[in-house]
């Protein structure tokens, strides 16, 4: 054991291929949409409800990395990924269809990176040559879960995020070179500094992002500038203000194009998306395209990529609870690797 | 950084409600849907057989059915976005409570979804607003019995 909560893959899995597929408001809006394998026209993907729409986006976006790896369903072990939908159906029908043994995970907006740690473990004990591991969110179907029906008016303050509509998955198997590949993860504590405001997740947010990156740095006994690319996941535009300034007053150097994040970049900064975007398909989608293919390219040879996640519900919000928050860490590098 | 230092961090980097701004949006916003209401108000009085007193009815009919259409193809909610309080108080806001709704849980059915939840924002409203009528009828009608004001 390398710390509580840390673990060392010493057998370096690797992510064969990953493939995103989103909606039509990612297609008009985000910069990020060319990277993407898949886009649609419509919401509804031509399915009756929105909750098979977000299903099929979990389908679609399965099929296209198994494509890319060039495999098919029947060689893939596992499907690992969740959603935010109640119970989450959309992932459970999507894992019907393929017929895959399936884990469905929870973690909120931080499913990205926990599913890439649980399939990096199943690949790591050699208990799978192939696991589908992934999240998605539909705008649609996770607005009215956890807020308003969609077109009823309410003036959404500037520090509200948007959901994407999006899945990103990817295809983890043994050590490949050639490939990023997975050489440690940081499995998240929750984190509740006691903020209440549903509509400001990314404060709400920042103080676990900053807990698992230090855990996961201090483990791996390395500094900020040992990594091309610090990606947290839906933080957004106030979030990410506030991670990075915990982290500079924590010691850390925090400036330069290394820090990103997903949320806040993933609508190139609209004002329209107010503080950017969020929902369990947002890191998906930055990760396995923008982040997977830089990497692929040799752009970034060490990325760390940190989901986080408001582990909240309708519910535990109404009757007054404050948030609950959390973030998976996931190192990648590419080539080299060896280093430590 | 403890949780109240932090808490402090987050309320100066959150970005504060321009409620002037806020006020003045939902001034103009409430006022445009109220002149269009007293527009189409006299429009009643004018060309009909309706006078001050009836008029109201086929005026909030005539209004909440505009929400409706405005609210199905997706425009309500950036009018709100602007107009906050001056889109969601006037009768087009109950209207375009009720209409969402309806339309969020159609797929769910007629029975369990769009009569089980059409009143889901909107119902609060009638609650509140038939308990308030009712509390304020009681006072007029002990004041009046009092003699201290009149019908």
């Amino acid at each position: 054991m390398v710390a509580r909560g840390v673990i060392r893959f010493g057998n370096r899995p690797t992510i064969r291929a990953a493939a995103v597929a989103a909606g039509p408001t990612e297609k008009k809006n985000s910069p990020f949409s060319h990277q993407f394998d898949r886009l649609y026209d419509s919401d509804l993907i031509g399915q009756k409800t929105n909750e098979q729409a977000h299903r099929q986006l979990i389908e679609d976006a399965c099929d296209l990395a198994l494509n890319k790896a060039g495999k098919t369903i029947s060689d893939a072990d596992y499907l690992v990924c969740g959603d935010l939908v109640n119970e989450m159906t959309p992932s459970n029908f999507a894992a019907a269809s393929t017929g895959l043994p399936y884990v469905g995970l929870f973690s909120a907006c931080a499913t990205s990176t926990s599913a890439l740690a649980y399939a990096a473990l199943l690949t790591e004990v050699g208990a799978a040559s192939l696991v589908l591991a992934g999240a998605a969110s539909h705008h649609s179907a996770i607005e009215r879960q956890f807020r308003y029906p969609v077109e009823y008016g309410f003036q959404k303050p500037q520090n509200a995020q948007w959901t994407v509509t999006a899945a990103g998955f990817a295809a983890v198997t043994p050590h490949e070179p050639g490939y990023p590949s997975i050489c440690q993860a940081t499995v998240g504590r929750v984190v509740d500094y006691g903020l209440t405001d549903p509509l400001n997740m990314g404060a709400a947010m920042a103080p676990a992002a900053f807990d698992t990156f230090r855990r996961h740095l201090e483990a791996a006994g390395t500094e900020p500038e040992d990594y091309d690319v610090i990606i947290t996941g839906d933080l957004g535009a106030i979030g990410t203000q506030l991670f990075r300034k915990m982290a500079s007053e924590a010691g850390y150097a925090v400036e330069g194009e290394r820090w990103r994040d997903a949320g806040k970049e993933f609508y190139g900064g609209d004002p329209a998306f107010f503080a950017g975007a969020s929902g369990a398909g947002c890191s998906a989608a930055v990760y396995f395209s923008d982040v997977y293919s830089r990497m692929m390219e040799g752009e970034y040879r060490r990325a760390l990529l940190m989901a986080t996640g408001a582990l909240l519900s309708p519910l535990s919000f109404q009757q007054g609870e404050s948030i609950p928050c959390t973030c998976h860490a996931v190192e990648l590098v590419m080539g080299e690797g060896e280093g430590r | 950084m403890d949780r109240q230092a932090y808490s402090q961090l987050e309320q100066q980097i959150t970005p504060k409600t321009p409620i002037a701004l806020n006020l003045v949006k939902a001034f103009v916003t409430g006022g445009i849907i109220c002149t269009i209401g007293q527009g189409i108000m006299y429009f009643y009085m004018y060309f009909f057989d309706f006078t001050e007193r009836t008029a109201g009815n086929p005026t909030v009919a005539t209004m909440i059915f505009i929400a409706m259409l405005l609210t199905g193809f997706g425009k309500y909610k950036r009018i709100a976005q602007f107009g906050g309080a001056g889109s969601a108080v006037p009768v087009t806001g109950f209207g375009n409570a009720m209409i969402s709704a309806a339309i969020e849980h159609r797929t769910e059915g007629y029975v369990l979804g769009v009569g089980g939840n059409m009143f889901k924002l909107a119902g609060s409203v009638i609650v509140f607003g038939v308990f308030s009528a009712f509390v304020v009828a009681l006072i007029k009608t002990i004041l009046v019995k009092l003699g201290v004001v009149g019908w």
